[in-house]
């Protein structure tokens, strides 16, 4: 099984690798994000309130995340997908699915993390609530996406359902995460931050508990 | 007189709730005064919504199991008359809230969590009617509807006790307990969630009837 994993992890970042238009896409896509957030709030004059700040980097983030998980089921060719079903267990398919985007998200979002510091400031006081906090979004985001856009890959009409699908499910997530974004930023002691902590991090736990029990029945179809 | 002595029962408990819940004495509290009989057809929307979510899912999982229509009938009309009851509780709620804090919406976690979950499940409408086959239709709804629901749970029952509310029981308001819920207001209250749950399930039960014998009359039409 975890063998199985392994091997399709790598599979995904030698594809992604191959065809490195997407992952580039993706990376502008959030480096240009940014630079159009810092041209129309004018901030040439002054910075920003640390609210915004972090308000923006969440709802960039949510965006490019969606972008980037999306295409890890709706682009795939009909012929694969019934490759990997005829080789592989669901259960290895949806963990590896999800490790990896976990992985993609994180990269997103410290590459987005960069670029916000660079050009708009970097107000964050507790570095290292504020990485933990990603990583744990990042789960919950990969997690839940990669799931949607399993449901939204089965029912053709792709990117309009994946985002009414998704936004919805990711609040939870999102309004904690920028909870404690908000508490590292202020850096505020880490024991006012934990039970919210505990909370992302039982959601996060729900979700890819969820996910792995129900993947195999939409992969039957 | 075996099968239908529910119905009987929610037509009973749902007359009592009016007359009883626009009659009876009320204790009398500041800001609340007379509003606080919103409490019988407002907060026991959200038990009615509760209850037939948990029907719903319960039919999704023996759904997915046996792969038998009839249970997915059951879950998508429970979900539907959930969400009857979601938009009643918004618009009821909406109301009481224009009288005693002022406004028709507030910044309130409950609220936005309300409406966050009847997001959910208009999505999971759009996502029914995307899906021509019905086979792969129940079963991509069902697994949809389990995935929303154990996000919707910790949405609407963890998140507000995180931060002030303005309703009852959070952010260091009393809970209704203080207010006298131990006479007066329970005898109707208890009464009135369960009368609209019996009637959200006689809702559900009729459109279930309805979709089976739709889909007879399908099969026969195809089959001729």
């Amino acid at each position: 099984m975890w063998k199985e994993v392994l091997l399709l992890i790598r599979k995904e970042a030698l594809l992604e690798w191959r065809q490195k238009y997407a992952l580039n896409g993706i990376l502008l896509y959030v480096v240009s994000a940014v630079f159009i957030t810092y041209l129309s709030f004018g901030m040439g004059q002054g910075s920003l309130a640390v609210t915004t700040w972090n308000a923006l980097f969440w709802i960039i983030l949510l965006f490019s995340a969606i972008n980037a998980v999306a295409k890890s089921f709706i682009q795939e060719h009909q012929g694969r997908l019934l490759y990997y079903y005829m080789i592989a267990s669901p259960e290895a398919i949806i963990l590896s699915k999800v490790v990896y985007n976990t992985f993609l998200t994180l990269f997103l979002s410290l590459l987005g993390f960069l670029v916000f510091g660079i050009i708009m400031g970097n107000p964050v006081q507790d570095i290292w609530l504020f990485l933990l906090n990603l990583l744990l979004g990042a789960i919950g985001f990969s997690a839940c996406l990669t799931m949607v856009s399993s449901i939204a890959s089965k029912a053709g009409n792709n990117g309009t359902l994946m985002a009414i699908l998704s936004f919805p499910i990711l609040i939870p997530i999102l309004l904690m995460a920028i909870r404690i974004s908000k508490n590292s930023i202020d850096g505020l002691d880490l024991s006012v931050s934990l039970d919210k902590l505990i909370t992302l991090l039982a959601i996060d736990a729900i979700v890819v508990a969820v996910g792995f029990i129900l993947f195999p029945y939409l992969w039957k179809s | 007189m075996r099968a239908y002595w529910w119905k009987i029962l929610a037509i009973l408990l749902l007359a009592y709730t009016l007359v009883a819940g626009l009659l009876m004495d009320v204790p009398r509290l500041p800001i609340l005064n007379e509003t606080i009989r919103a409490l019988y057809f407002h907060v026991t929307m959200w038990f009615g919504m509760i209850i037939l979510l948990i029907i719903a899912v319960i039919y999704a999982v023996k759904f997915l199991k046996s792969g038998d229509l009839k249970q997915d009938d059951i879950s998508v009309e429970c979900t539907n008359g959930a969400i009857l009851f979601g938009v009643l509780g918004i618009v009821t709620g909406s109301l009481w809230a224009r009288f005693t804090w002022g406004g028709f919406w507030t910044n309130d976690p409950k609220l936005n969590g309300a409406a966050i979950g009847l997001l959910m499940y208009f999505a999971y409408l759009v996502l029914r009617n995307s899906i021509p086959d019905i086979y792969q239709r129940a079963r991509i709804s069902a697994v949809y509807s389990i995935f929303a629901f154990a996000v919707f749970i910790p949405l609407i029952f963890i998140l507000p006790r995180l931060t002030d509310s303005l309703h009852p029981g959070s952010g260091g308001n009393p809970g209704f307990n203080a207010y006298d819920l131990d006479s007066n207001l329970r005898k109707v209250f208890y009464p009135a969630i369960l009368g609209w749950a019996l009637l959200g399930a006689w809702i559900a039960s009729l459109r279930v009837r309805y979709r089976r014998l739709a889909r007879q009359f399908e099969e026969k039409l195809i089959n001729q």
